[in-house]
């Protein structure tokens, strides 16, 4: 009991300090691939390539002054930027980043390499998600700003639309590997020999435009739109209730990069390196991909991403969960 | 070490059980609706964690899914069409005889029904209809979920189905009329 109790908080120290890491390095990452994309540079002045922009942001945040508005609905103003970041930390919680460890032959027993394994992994991301709009929708509503009021409108109509397809989106993957636990989903790529990405390649592009959508990354932006909405939901908000949701959506982007890879791309499966560099190779490349688009692709407009939403990427999910069903009920 | 499990399984009923109780009587008695339904969300929270006190995860992340998810299209009921403001008036008792006399009788035969259903699961044979704590464990909470769901059930199963989709036409012909 106390054996369990100690390994499986060690295993979220070591989870929630990584992801926070990256949290706070995919900001420098996101900062140095954009500019390249613009011909810049990009931060050089702090540390060796602008390494320790970061940190410095970080302190900088830190000791920002924080004010309030006068007219905001105070507890609920206070509580929206956790109420944004906690889903998107605990989603993390079901991913398995790795086979089992014995961390060098220091532990009896072989560990797995995820915080749980729950029956319903995917559900419960899913689950977890939904649950990270509060956040926005209450920030947007206490900030008794016009702004933020018409962004976090927006949130909540973009990511209740997107929730939809995500989800059809992925039961090819659930009817291919007959398991909602990540884990399992793995290992039924290791059976079948092959990336669910090959099979379900609609379903992964479904997939990733709803994750687009979700995390608010453009071309799906328009809660925080700058151009017209200033900053959207946030735009009440100063230093590190600020930062809160910038943490937010990065963890949930990295969230939802780690989730495609689990699900489409092998998961940590790869020969001759270690699993979690290929956890973490894989995951890079999807946050890459992620960057490219938002550096290529202009903002919807409002009608438009309704219009994508659910009159392309909602049928096309459904004919790609009818088609998987058809050839696995023809095959068995 | 059973024992331990058991107490902290009977400690997170009673914490669970309480939150869920006073969110849900905040929820009828707080001034303001956008608290009101931030309360909502707390209780069918506190009723999911609930169901996988009870080893139940897939009726656990569709509670959250489908509930307290859903509770945000209040939220938007509530900035688009209400006041925003707190309401004025205070609380009190409602008068009407009729509502609290309803009110009085449904809760009421919402306990008995309790009550029934806790008796009969217990009796030998009973409405658990053969699945024991045991099977669940053994076969997987959402396959046996889904099996029963798809075989014995099948037919409820599609009539709710065909009654949801009657609502989701029946809302885009109202939508509809109202733009012309």
């Amino acid at each position: 009991m106390l054996g369990f109790l100690v390994l499986s908080l060690g295993k979220i120290v070591v989870v929630f300090g990584c992801l926070m890491l990256t949290v706070a390095y995919m900001t420098w990452v996101e900062r140095k691939v954009i500019s390249d994309f613009q011909v810049r540079l990009g931060p050089t002045r702090v540390g060796p390539f602008g390494l320790l922009q970061p940190i410095a942001d970080g302190i900088k945040l830190f000791f920002k002054e924080d004010l309030i508005p006068s007219q905001v609905d105070r507890t609920i103003y206070l509580l929206a930027p956790a109420l944004s970041l906690a889903p998107a930390l605990i989603a993390f919680a079901v991913i398995p980043f790795g086979d089992t460890t014995t961390l060098f032959g220091l532990l009896p027993a072989p560990l797995g390499m995820h915080i749980t394994d729950i029956n319903v992994g995917v559900l419960y991301i899913f689950a977890i998600s939904s649950l990270g709009v509060y956040g926005i929708v209450l920030a947007g509503w206490a900030s008794n700003s016009k702004y933020a009021l018409l962004g976090g409108l927006r949130a909540s109509a973009q990511m209740i639309s997107y929730e939809l397809s995500m989800g059809l989106s992925i039961v090819g993957v659930v009817m291919m590997a007959g398991s909602l636990s990540l884990v399992d989903i793995v290992k039924a790529q290791g059976e079948l020999g092959v990336w669910f990405i090959v099979p379900q390649a609609l379903g992964f592009c479904i997939f990733f435009c709803c994750a687009l959508a979700e995390t608010n990354r453009a071309p799906f932006d328009l809660p925080e739109a700058e151009t017209e909405l200033v900053a959207g939901f946030h735009v009440e908000y100063s230093s590190m209730k600020f930062a809160m949701f910038f943490m937010a959506e990065y963890a949930n982007m990295i969230t939802a990069a780690a989730l495609a890879t689990t699900l489409f791309l092998g998961g940590w499966r790869g020969p001759v390196l270690p699993p979690v560099v290929w956890f973490l190779l894989k995951v890079f490349a999807v946050l890459y991909v992620f960057i490219w688009f938002r550096a290529t692709l202009p903002r919807f407009r409002y009608d438009q991403l309704m219009a994508f939403g659910w009159k392309r990427l909602l049928p096309l999910a459904l004919l790609n969960a009818l088609v998987t069903a058809a050839v696995i009920v023809g095959v068995s | 070490m059973s024992g331990a499990a058991s107490l902290m399984e009977v400690a997170l009923f009673a914490v669970l059980a309480l939150v869920a109780i006073v969110a849900a009587l905040v929820v009828i008695t707080h001034r303001h609706p956008v608290y009101s339904a931030l309360c909502l969300v707390i209780t069918m929270l506190s009723i999911a964690f609930l169901f996988l006190l009870l080893r139940s995860e897939f009726l656990w992340v569709m509670q959250i899914t489908v509930y307290a998810g859903a509770v945000m299209v209040l939220f938007l009921f509530v900035i688009m069409l209400l006041d925003l403001r707190r309401e004025e008036r205070p609380w009190r008792f409602p008068e009407n005889r009729l509502q609290v006399g309803v009110g009085t009788l449904l809760a009421l035969a919402l306990v008995a029904e309790l009550i029934v259903m806790a008796v009969a699961v217990r009796l030998p044979g009973g409405a658990g209809g053969g699945i024991s704590p045991e099977v669940v464990a053994a076969q997987g909470h959402t396959q046996l979920l889904g099996r029963l769901l798809y075989t014995e059930y099948v037919f409820p199963f599609e009539v709710t189905s065909v009654i949801l989709l009657v609502a989701i036409v029946g809302a885009m012909v109202l939508a509809k009329k109202r733009v012309e």
